[in-house]
């Protein structure tokens, strides 16, 4: 395995008295796509609130290339080159698509190749460029929101499941427009559908009740079918 | 009914409620030259009232921060403003129309340049250490507030301070049966102006765009790597500044000031926030313009139940919107 | 709130020490009140024994919203002022009589609870930082209508009226056997005594009322709700309902205090019942002793109205001996005291929000 991007080294986390994370460890190679898989309220979200600082770590250490960023500042996290997709997309909804893409942008300007490979992914943005963010429909709020991870050079996105409640077609343009990200930047992918994930990981973990059950490549979860229905019985269900 | 609704829609919706509240006045009051006046009258008293609200509506919008100290801005500048009006005394009553403007606009640049620094200050002081925490909030800014009234009675003293008018703003415009205050009109006007730049600030500008965004989901703002908690430094340290400006103006208006000022005003500006909706400038200057109309309608009809009827049309709308007329989008 | 009121586990000896001094406290106040015409029999030690009784009442109440539910309401005084004025005007239309007291004073309750639940209902729904301003802006529109309809509330003057003739200090409650006033350890057991224990026995049910609550069902669900909102709503119990009911509860709380006020004083006006410094007062009062103690209203009112009482003495004093300097005594001048206790109540919520109840229950349990 290449040196990892991303590190997280036992990390603990507590939100009001709930204990969520109890020592989760996470090593994201440099490119492509990596998944973390887990049911509702295994812990994928806080995973990811805490990587960006949203939420405090209460023990533990996260490393980005090297350099712990655990107590930063979220916005010195996000200006490290982190984006971050939550899973409710984080749209504004009083803004226009252009201002939430100029927002994305660090001094306002937009870079015009990436516009215009953003505009051929996702034509509907250029189609509703000036209009307000919640007219939008909601694939195409998710194509806004990662849209605005794109807009500029990134070296890891942080994506919260995006495939939810999104139509099959619209999860195909996803797929489509996450391999194009994954060309140069890396991608942690939260999930629970595990058909969008195989399609695109190439590492996997599994989380569970805040610890990691199991973490591999992709290619050996999904050959080992005995391996699935004990780590992802549940989520399985729904998709097979 | 349905086209009805989309004719009342593209009309401009809510937004049309003052202007509907004026006719039902004019109906009651009878008398259009009277009407007239008073509809003069309580415009201009809701561009003042804007003034005060719309920093304590952003403030609340951005950072969840309700300060009820905020009040204490309104009086300090008016009782700043006060008092450069008098020490300018002679440029005041001269009879100059630059020197006249030049005194009013130290006057009330005084009062917001107190804001801003006071407000600046208020921030880190007080509110920095209890962000996310209404319960102490509530009670930290109530007990600021209650010191800041008492420094102003120790220095401004109990009794009433007289607060001169410029020469040129002084006296009415009278056409036909209509009286109306030239004050009034200056008053309308510089409210008027303030929202234009505000409005402008915030839609065309790149701080405007986040004080948006942040208004809307801080989190997600912070997430794309912008600070947050400096931004809400300037918005509440300029949100202090119009607040002290419209004490200022209001000084002006009243010409005679007391300590009570500032809590008088503050009810009336929370009713207007209410009203309104918490987070946007559009809902607080919506929600004055209705507050100061009604006052004064209700003023000349049944002078009693002035500050009683904005009670009960903040109760109307609670009932009808309960996040008030335009709140922000949350 | 950021601290949790039940934590069983841990509590310390020191906790435990800490408690029995609050409880010691308590009982020493509570013989003094129990004996205050008798230790103080001069006039002025009367108003503020009374006083105390009266604001524990008070400040408890409004405990039950602060403390126990987490709601900032700014309309206490209205309540209060509310049982007060409808008492008064009562015994001012319909003569000093126990029929219009009741009258006047359900009248007051009713009302009360009548705008309670028209207040809690509307603003409730949304935010609890609505229910503050919608309760501060109504509770200062009750202060300017009082104010102006002053052919019935007497405006500003207020309004002074004669109570039952029980309360009467020409009534003779006890006699001897010559058929003069009784003195016990020399103090006349008169009509003025009869007031006072109407005030304190008043308070007592009042209070003992109020525990009745905390304890109950009712109680337990709105820790619940402070603590969770959003839990306690998944959990199907109707928020909004329930905060409703604690606001009219202490609503009606608040307007008997009020009627215990108007007959002890005889007199009602927008100073003593409607005015926002009693807001302050109570505010203070609740931070001082500890918010979500029944306990700490009691310590909190007594330590609170000593204070008041000597406070103003003390500033007289200081702002004399600094006269020579500018500004100074200004700031030390006895009508400036509310600056002082703004500067304490400030402090005394970064520093100590717990109040003195609460700090001592847990004293060496939270490093």
């Amino acid at each position: 395995m290449s040196a990892p991007i991303l590190e997280l080294d036992n990390i603990f986390t507590d939100i009001a008295q709930y204990h969520i994370l109890h020592g989760v460890s996470l090593h994201i190679p440099e490119g492509g796509v990596h998944v973390l898989l887990g049911r509702n309220g295994a812990g994928k979200t806080t995973t990811l609130r805490t990587i960006m600082g949203l939420w405090q770590a209460k023990q533990g250490a996260i490393r980005f290339r090297g350099e712990d960023i655990t107590k930063q500042h979220t916005s010195d996290i996000a200006r490290k080159g982190i984006a971050y997709v939550p899973e409710n997309m984080g749209i504004f909804g009083g803004l226009t698509v252009e201002e939430n893409m100029r927002l994305a942008t660090l001094d306002g300007s937009f870079d015009q190749d990436r516009l215009q490979r953003i505009y051929t992914l996702f034509p509907a943005l250029e189609k509703f460029w000036n209009s307000s963010a919640w007219s939008l429909s909601g694939g195409q709020k998710q194509m806004l929101a990662i849209a605005r991870a794109m807009i500029e050079k990134r070296d890891l996105i942080l994506i919260d499941e995006p495939t939810k409640g999104l139509a099959p077609a619209i999860i195909l343009n996803m797929v489509e427009a996450f391999r194009e990200i994954a060309r140069e930047t890396t991608i942690l992918l939260v999930e629970q559908n595990f058909l969008f994930a195989r399609s695109l990981g190439q590492t996997v973990a599994v989380i569970d009740d805040g610890r990691i059950a199991h973490s591999g490549t992709m290619a050996e979860l999904v050959e080992d079918a005995a391996l699935q229905t004990r780590l992802l019985s549940l989520s399985l269900d729904a998709h097979q | 009914m349905k086209s009805m609704t989309t004719l009342v829609e593209r009309l401009g919706g809510i937004n049309l409620l003052p202007v509907l509240l004026a006719i039902i006045a004019l109906v009651l009051i009878g008398s259009p030259s009277t009407w007239l006046t008073l509809t003069i009258a309580g415009l201009s008293m809701g561009m003042m009232i804007f003034l005060m609200a719309s920093g304590l509506s952003l403030v609340f919008g951005l950072m969840d921060v309700l300060n009820f100290g905020h009040s204490a801005f309104i009086s300090f500048g008016a009782f700043i403003a006060a008092s450069v009006l008098a020490a300018l005394a002679v440029w005041v009553a001269a009879d100059s129309v630059l020197l006249n403007l030049l005194a009013l606009f130290a006057a009330i640049s005084a009062a917001a340049l107190f804001g801003l620094v006071a407000g600046w200050m208020f921030e880190r002081v007080i509110i920095k250490p209890v962000y996310r925490d209404h319960l102490r909030q509530i009670l930290i800014t109530m007990g600021a507030l209650i010191v800041a009234e008492q420094i102003i009675l120790a220095i401004w003293g109990g009794s009433p301070v007289a607060v001169p008018r410029p020469n040129f703003l002084s006296g009415s415009l009278i056409m036909g049966d209509v009286t109306i205050e030239i004050y009034r009109l200056f008053a309308f006007g510089l409210g008027l102006v303030t929202y234009m730049a505000l409005h402008a600030v915030l839609n065309r500008t790149r701080v405007g765009l986040l004080v948006r965004a942040g208004v809307e989901n801080r989190e997600m703002v912070e997430a794309l790597g912008f600070r947050i908690d400096r931004l809400f430094i300037g918005v509440f340290a300029v949100g202090s500044a119009l607040a002290a400006m419209g004490g200022a103006m209001w000084a002006g208006y009243e010409t005679l000031i007391t300590g009570a000022i500032g809590s008088e005003m503050m009810i009336i500006v929370f009713i207007v926030i209410i009203i309104g909706g918490l987070g946007s400038i559009e809902g607080s200057l919506l929600g004055a313009l209705m507050v100061g109309l009604m006052g004064n309608y209700v003023a000349f009809l049944a002078p009693k139940m002035a500050l009683a009827s904005n009670m009960i049309l903040m109760m109307a709308i609670l009932l009808w919107r309960p996040y008030g007329l335009r709140p922000a989008v949350k | 709130m950021n601290q949790t009121t039940n934590e069983p586990q841990g509590q310390t000896r020191g906790g435990r020490t800490g408690r029995l001094i609050a409880y010691g406290l308590i009982g020493i106040i509570a013989i003094c009140l129990f004996f205050a015409p008798l230790l103080f029999p001069d006039v002025r030690s009367q108003e503020v024994a009374a006083r105390i009784c009266i604001f524990i009442v008070l400040v408890a109440s409004y405990d039950l919203l602060i403390g126990y539910t987490g709601i900032v309401s700014f309309a206490h005084t209205m309540f209060f002022g509310l049982g007060a004025y409808a008492t008064a005007i009562a015994l001012k239309q319909m003569g000093p009589g126990w029929d219009a007291v009741i009258i006047g004073g359900a009248l007051g309750v009713g009302v009360s609870v009548l705008l309670a639940a028209l207040v809690g209902l509307l603003s409730l729904r949304v935010k609890a930082i609505f229910f503050a301003m919608v309760t501060l802006a109504a509770a200062s529109v009750m202060a300017v209508l009082a104010s102006q309809f002053s052919d019935f509330t007497g405006g500003e003057d207020g309004i002074i009226y004669k109570v039952p003739k029980i309360f009467s200090p020409a009534t003779k409650l006890l006699t001897d056997e010559n058929g003069k006033v009784l003195t016990i350890f020399g103090v006349k057991a008169n009509g003025k005594m009869a007031a006072y224990y109407f005030v304190f026995f008043g308070s007592l049910i009042l209070y003992f009322l109020m525990l009745r609550i905390v304890a109950s069902p009712l109680g337990t669900v709105l820790e619940a709700i402070r603590e969770n909102e959003m839990r306690a709503e998944a959990l199907g119990y109707k928020v909004v309902l329930y905060r409703t009911a604690i606001f009219c509860i202490a609503a009606a709380i608040a307007a008997c205090a009020g009627i215990l006020r108007a007959v002890w004083l005889k007199y009602t006006g927008p100073e003593t019942t409607l005015s926002f410094a009693i807001m302050i007062d109570i505010l203070l009062m609740v931070v001082i002793g500890g918010m979500g103690t029944m306990t700490g209203a009691i310590i909190g009112a007594t330590v609170m109205s000593v204070a008041q009482f000597y406070l103003k003495d003390l500033m007289q004093l200081a702002s004399e001996a600094t006269a020579g300097i500018p500004l100074v005594p200004d700031l030390l001048d006895p009508d400036r005291w509310l600056l002082w206790l703004g500067l304490l109540f400030i402090l005394l919520v970064y520093f100590f929000p717990a109040g003195i109840v609460g700090t001592l229950a847990r004293k060496g349990h939270h490093p």
